[in-house]
């Protein structure tokens, strides 16, 4: 008995080390790019090593018994008649509910982190108005901060495009420049279909839906050229909806915008 | 002249053709509309499988090469709704309850034949004319979710004809469920209480009860979206003031539920096979009882999980992420209640016992890619991209038609008196498991790193993985042809397999096999424990 404890202690921590340094060692995400990055990242180690520990754990269980419970040649007649046990049903029904609420809580705390809880509201001088509704897309930054800086810019999304109005420099452009580690508030539209903004490297993801705006807000971390992806099935052109979010350093971007910059008209 | 008919025997003798050609028949017998329902669900699998081939071609190369990118649409949209609507809806619900029930409850048909037949012949001319919608003027290209305004600005005549289709499909699965909510609970045989009844009969009760509650729903609302298409309504149209977003809740309402009507019929069914080949009694009937109401209860308040990226607020967004992530709960009692089972048994390692296990293996794996997925952080990344292919893969392939394959290999001996051979439907679980796992466990990869769904080109950085995914396609392809070459050869030279051939106790074994045509010769089996196994033949009274 003492023995067949031993082994299943052995096992059972076998599959946690393993588990752990998959999880520790394993990167299976892109590059980090945003402040949202390693919050997601640590979200997502966290769940792998979870998954690892239940599915390498489940998986030896069925194989063990499929191996040591095998019938043999000469054996005949049935298994021991086992219906239940009301502990261990005690055991699996309350471990999994206390994993299941502290994946729930932890979870929250990452999306508090990102900013999801936050009320939303798009300062825009030139768009707002109190009555229009905006719902919620992922924030990271209070309205204050984007009021302040000029990266309040306005997505419009059509098939098979994007566009990125910059109204405080009066023009559009058909690739989104940032610069780094500033806050960057989007308001985005679609002109059609449903598309969707993600940027992988940001760990974040949008609908873009006509006839209603979402909000979208993120703070780039890294200098460098990410993919913009639609995600969201919008016609035959879609695999193709691409656009660029190129990040700079503040000069290279002031040096774009001022470029850009049209003067503006006063009607 | 006058045609007398014995009251007795109007079913099933005088007017109802014999031999093969009654599977081509209007029957009432419940044993031959579940073989209609299989056999039909089979053919509609192969169309949606060689869609899938098609689509795994075109995504084997970075370019969209293969077809023209509305066809892509069309045939992944097909995919979808054949896969869901006219194989695993129908084959895990209809064939095997429609074949298993009425032996359960003891009973000699369904409560009511008729409309059971009629269920059942809705299914090919609605799947004939989904598919030959492609044939009139392009098939539909919205996906199977038909999200608007894509739904609305697309070709007309390919929406409609697939609302139409599914309309009927839906119709058919809620008669389906009202048949058997009112078989299991009217129809037992007198003595046989609820709780003495096989683990299936609970599946499909809860099951039918999540038909009958929400596939209503799906029927008005893509009414609604046929309305904004043909008569320039705007419910869901922004153009005229419609919501979008009001779409996404209906639609998900019914298809959330769903994937319960598509994985509680297979937990039911894997429930009937483990403790059979194991020789041990199901572990633990009353929790099992209790976990699939939950998951039916919990499944009802779960479908905006699909939606955190639609622009949901934050509340609503925890409300979903706790009850999903607490399916897991009853699921995963379930998943240690069957590897209990197994735990001291004296168990076969045949074809049956394998994709049951390959089942509980892959639905594991889909199971927590689905908790992380109910977080919403976590979600906001992945999704709508191959990571949420991967998982529902996972869940409805790994999981479901692993235990669609099970039961054939458990129950062709009852069905046609005759055993499937063993060495060949090995050889399938083999291939059909690599394949499965080759094909879809890279996909995961694929959605972290930047590949959205629904796509026919990608990054070049894919390509090698898409290639993998693509091979794994290939061995699940192939897979199907040992399967069909044993089918064929067991039913014309397969060994006898006797009444019993697994020494099983469930009340279907009980009788000859095939059974005859009212089941039983005389009175219908008392079983009060269906999973008594390891005792003395005495104590099972």
């Amino acid at each position: 008995m003492l023995n067949k404890n031993i082994y299943l202690i052995l096992i059972i921590s076998l599959v946690f080390a393993i588990s752990f340094w998959i999880g520790f060692n394993v990167n299976l995400l892109p590059a980090e790019a945003s402040i949202n990055a390693p919050i997601y990242d640590e979200l997502f180690k966290i769940l792998f090593i979870i998954g690892l520990i239940i599915f390498i754990g489940m998986t030896i269980a069925v194989i063990y018994s499929l191996f040591k419970f095998r019938k043999r040649n000469d054996q005949i007649g049935d298994g021991i008649a086992l219906e239940g046990n009301l502990s261990l049903e005690i055991i699996w029904t309350i471990i999994p509910s206390i994993i299941v609420l502290l994946i729930g809580l932890y979870s929250y705390n990452i999306y508090d982190r990102m900013g999801g809880m936050k009320e939303l509201n798009h300062n825009h001088e030139m768009m707002s108005s109190n009555t229009e509704k905006i719902w919620a897309g992922i924030s990271q930054t209070t309205d204050n901060e984007i009021a302040i800086n000029n990266l309040s810019i306005e997505v419009s999304a059509m098939q098979f495009a994007f566009l990125f109005n910059y109204p405080k420099g009066n023009f559009i452009s058909g690739e989104l420049h940032v610069p780094v580690d500033q806050k960057v508030s989007m308001k985005m539209e679609s002109k059609d279909v449903i598309h969707a903004f993600w940027v992988p490297e940001f760990r974040i993801k949008q609908d873009i839906i006509p006839g209603q705006p979402t909000i979208l807000n993120f703070t780039p971390t890294k200098v460098g050229k990410y993919p913009i992806i639609c995600a969201e099935l919008c016609g035959p052109y879609h695999g193709g909806m691409r656009a660029s979010i190129i990040v700079e350093e503040e000069s290279d971007y002031n040096e774009w915008f001022n470029k850009n910059k049209k003067p503006e008209v006063n009607l | 002249m006058t045609i007398s008919i014995d009251p007795q025997k109007t079913n099933n003798e005088s007017l109802q053709p014999k031999g093969w050609l009654r599977y081509f028949s209007f029957s009432l017998d419940h044993k031959v509309i579940g073989i209609q329902y299989l056999v039909c669900g089979f053919l509609f699998y192969l169309i949606g499988g060689t869609l899938a081939s098609a689509i795994r071609i075109e995504l084997a190369s970075p370019m969209s090469d293969f077809m023209p990118r509305d066809v892509y649409n069309q045939v992944l949209t097909l995919h979808g709704t054949i896969m869901i609507f006219l194989w695993i809806v129908p084959v895990v619900n209809g064939a095997f309850g429609n074949y298993l029930i009425p032996f359960y409850v003891g009973a000699r048909d369904m409560a009511f034949p008729r409309l059971n037949a009629v269920a059942f012949w809705l299914i090919p001319p609605s799947g004939l004319m989904l598919v030959a919608s492609y044939f009139v003027d392009g098939a539909a290209q919205a996906g199977w979710t038909a999200y608007p305004p894509l739904s609305i600005t697309t070709p007309q005549s390919g929406q409609i004809i697939w609302i139409l289709s599914v309309l009927l499909l839906g119709g058919s699965s809620i008669f389906g469920g009202i048949n058997f909510i009112a078989t299991i609970i009217k129809l037992r045989r007198p003595g046989l209480k609820l709780m003495q009844l096989p683990m299936y009969c609970w599946a499909m009760l809860g099951t039918s009860l999540l038909v009958v509650l929400s596939t209503p729903v799906l029927a008005g609302t893509l009414i609604l979206l046929s309305f904004d298409i043909i008569a320039n309504t705007g419910f869901f149209n922004p153009v005229l003031g419609g919501n979008v977003v009001v779409y996404q809740h209906l639609f998900w309402f019914y298809s959330h539920p769903a994937v319960y009507i598509m994985v509680l019929p297979a937990f039911g069914l894997v429930s009937e096979i483990l403790p059979v080949h194991a020789r041990k009694p199901l572990f633990g009937y009353t929790t099992m009882v209790f976990s699939i109401m939950g998951i039916v209860v919990l499944g009802l308040v779960v479908w905006a999980h699909h939606m955190f990226t639609s622009g949901t607020p934050p509340w609503m967004r925890l409300f979903f992420t706790i009850a999903t992530a607490f399916i897991a709960v009853p699921t995963g009692i379930k998943f240690f209640n069957w590897v209990a089972t197994l735990w001291g048994g004296k168990i076969s390692i045949n074809s049956a016992m394998l994709f049951s296990c390959g089942f509980i293996i892959n639905f594991v794996f889909g199971g927590i890619t689905g908790v992380a997925l109910a977080q919403v952080p976590f979600d906001i990344h992945v999704h709508d991209t191959y990571f949420v292919v991967a998982h529902f893969h996972y869940i409805v392939y790994g999981g479901t038609v692993f235990i669609i394959f099970s039961s054939i290999y458990h129950w062709f001996p009852k069905v046609t008196g005759k055993m499937l051979n063993e060495k060949l439907g090995i050889l399938h679980f083999i291939i059909t498991f690599i394949g499965f796992n080759l094909c879809f466990a890279p996909q995961h990869w694929l959605g972290l790193n930047g590949m959205p769904r629904r796509v026919a080109e990608y990054d070049p950085q894919f390509q090698l993985v898409n290639q993998i995914s693509s091979l794994g396609a290939l061995l699940m392809a192939l897979s199907t042809i040992p399967f069909l070459i044993n089918v064929f050869l067991s039913v014309r030279n397969g060994k006898d397999a006797g009444d019993n051939p697994w020494n099983a106790l469930t009340p279907e074994w009980l009788t000859s096999s095939p059974p005859p045509v009212e089941n039983w010769e005389g009175e219908a089996p008392l079983v009060e424990e269906p999973y008594g196994y390891g005792k003395e033949i005495s104590e099972r009274t």
